[in-house]
């Protein structure tokens, strides 16, 4: 036993071909978030307010697909939401519809500890949000070039896109291949466990480029994209509605629970037999210390530590070794 | 060729008070809305269509917390929400934050079969049922007086309490006297009765389907979302399955309730009725819930710990039941 970290930023068809200048900054950034999560951990921060922590400085870096840097809606907005969960006392929040607020994830985890809910969406998740007086900004200040870019370009394909993918295989007649080979960004995500066994998750998104005003994916689903218990905590990323069909966070902790499955064992079968190939990817710790990051697209930008030295920054399946 | 199998409820919690009118008049409507989807069965509709019509009708009917009846939210409105799983492909819609659409569970169909995506909400969801051409009202005709009254209610407890997080470890009220009223929630039952309505069905072609209907908390925050709406805490259905819960929201999603039965059957191959029972028991702690479910072999199950759950159910062979209390 010991403490472990995994984040990610996203899985989707990212190219080999991913050109340096591209790759690199995303690279220094799980990075950076790596350290700081591990620093949190060293200083003996509970799991949850390390995962916070991480994914607001995911959310705050414009390369990935949350908080600044959120891909657009159909109507050049920004819809970002976010979950958080604490392994523990099995308690929850998230949130969706948000445009002005800064680090989604503190907000969820405000609706968590501060209202009897789980779930604030829309108008009522943006006034909440002016009651706490947490950081709002106009929302412009989330919109990229990057993105306006991928708008168009999503728009004039009239497809919706998961903000990056060339999907693999595709058998449902709702999402159709973008052919641009765009595939550099995702949602972002942290799980971790200390010590002592305790564990937490967290998911932030911007969603699908071109989603449909309104439209909700998997991240704040609890059960979905986020999911803790007493014995692990996943975050998932990929292909939203596929996510929520397979009830992908939740179905990793179920197999442990009801199958005695390894936490590996467990999130293979997940991702690999029981989600439609080039749909999905996540990262999971056991309160054991275990750690695993697997995924059926192209690749996956991740990062991961263990108490016992281990550390990985990843994007496609060959690990790289620091 | 399997059997067909139908359940309904219009909510889990009870309050022990309520008069044998109202009583008699869920009944009723319980008994009217299997009959509705009996009738359906029998005309070989698909299990996504039979909950659909019969969750319509809940809806439509004032008495349960959906549609016309919803609970009001803290400004006195109605966000309405709900969400339909089809098993056999296990496609989902869902929807929340409704204000003006007649029928959610129309919607939430609508988005499935219709939309890129499975949940829009809000704006977005209102947007969509306007290019959908669906029914849409203004925002009084979902509110009735009685709601209006037990808003008030609600506000009054409210300010008894200063912070009711449900935790985990049991929730003490702060002293209303020497009885403790039945809470749900953590407030008197009599105002904060779920009363979501649900149906499962299996057809005979053996395919499953749940849909799930609600105006949510009394005196919910505006944006509120509960478990109705999200797939695998209220509502879900796969090859072996189909669930719909009710009860306290912020427990279902924690537990995933609905999805829980599936997975302990295809996980530990536990039955039906035993699944059902096993997720109640194990996976609401100090929540309180209710859910009705059944099987692709044309069984049906409901369980709950609460006090009584309102809930009817119907198999092919000609079994018929429509109960309240335990």
């Amino acid at each position: 036993m010991g403490w472990a970290i995994a984040l990610h930023g996203g899985a989707g068809d990212i190219p080999l071909s991913l050109p340096p200048e591209r790759r690199q900054p995303r690279e220094e950034a799980l990075r950076h978030c790596l350290q700081i999560g591990v620093e949190a951990l060293k200083a003996k921060l509970p799991p949850l307010d390390v995962v916070e922590r991480v994914v607001r400085e995911l959310e705050n870096i414009p390369q990935f697909n949350a908080g600044k840097g959120s891909v657009l809606t159909s109507k050049g907005t920004v819809e970002m939401e976010a979950s958080i969960m604490d392994g523990t006392t099995m308690n929850c929040g998230a949130v969706s519809g948000l445009t002005t607020v800064v680090n989604a994830v503190s907000l969820a985890r405000l609706v968590m500890e501060k209202t009897p809910h789980i779930y604030l969406a829309f108008d009522g998740a943006e006034e909440f949000a002016r009651q706490q007086g947490v950081e709002t900004l106009d929302s412009t200040h989330f919109i990229t070039a990057e993105n306006i870019e991928r708008l168009k370009q999503a728009i004039e394909a009239n497809r919706v896109q998961i903000d990056y993918t060339q999907p693999i295989q595709n058998d449902t007649k709702k999402e159709t291949a973008i052919g641009n080979g765009d595939s550099q960004i995702g949602t972002v995500g942290c799980v971790a466990v200390d010590g002592n066994g305790n564990l937490a998750s967290a998911t932030s998104t911007g969603g699908l480029v071109n989603k449909m005003v309104g439209r909700i994916g998997d991240t704040p689903v609890i059960g979905a994209g986020t999911y803790a218990d007493a014995r692990c905590a996943v975050s998932a990323t990929g292909k939203g509605e596929a996510i929520i069909r397979g009830t992908v966070a939740r179905d990793v902790a179920a197999l442990m629970e009801f199958k005695g499955l390894s936490l590996e064992e467990a999130a293979t079968c997940v991702v690999h037999e029981r989600t439609p190939k080039g749909t999905v990817g996540l990262v999971a710790v056991s309160a054991k210390g275990e750690v695993t990051m697997p995924f059926n697209t192209t690749g996956m930008f991740r990062a991961c530590a263990t108490e016992d030295g281990y550390s990985e920054i990843s994007i496609w399946p060959a690990p790289k070794f620091e | 060729m399997g059997a067909w199998a139908i359940a309904v409820h219009g909510g889990a919690g009870v309050d022990p008070n309520l008069p044998p009118l109202r009583q008699e008049q869920a009944k009723q409507l319980l008994t009217r809305c299997l009959n509705l989807g009996i009738s359906a069965l029998r005309s070989n509709a698909s299990a996504v269509d039979v909950v659909e019509l019969v969750v319509r009708e809940l809806e439509t009917d004032p008495l349960f917390n959906s549609g016309r009846g919803s609970a009001l939210t803290e400004k006195g409105t109605v966000e309405m929400e709900a969400s339909i799983m089809d098993g056999s492909k296990r496609r989902c819609g869902a929807v929340s934050g409704l204000t003006t659409v007649k029928n959610p569970i129309s919607l939430a169909r609508l988005v499935m079969d219709k939309s890129p995506h499975s949940y829009l909400a809000f704006n977005g969801a209102e947007e969509f049922a306007r290019q959908q051409g669906v029914e849409v009202v203004e925002n009084e005709y979902f509110i009735t007086p009685e709601n209006v009254g037990m808003l008030k209610l609600a506000k009054e407890a409210n300010t008894i309490l200063f912070d009711y997080r449900i935790p985990t470890g049991g929730y003490d009220s702060c002293g209303v006297g020497a009885e403790s009223p039945l809470q749900m929630n953590g407030l008197p039952i009599s105002v904060y009765a779920p009363e979501t309505v649900g149906c499962v069905v299996v057809d005979k072609e053996g395919r499953c389907a749940a849909a799930t209907s609600t105006g949510g908390l009394m005196n919910k925050m505006s944006g509120r979302i509960g478990d109705s709406p999200l797939i695998g805490a209220g509502t879900y259905a796969c090859g072996v399955c189909g669930v719909s819960c009710t009860g306290e929201g912020e427990a279902i999603i924690r537990g995933t309730l609905a999805r829980e039965v599936a997975a302990v059957m295809e996980y530990k191959g536990l039955p039906l009725q035993q699944a059902v029972d096993f997720v109640i028991k194990q996976r609401l702690d100090e929540g309180k819930a209710g859910l009705i479910a059944v099987s692709n072999t044309g069984e049906v199950a409901y369980g709950f710990n609460c006090n009584a759950m309102f809930r009817g159910c119907a198999t092919e062979d000609g079994f018929m039941e429509v109960g309240i209390w335990d």
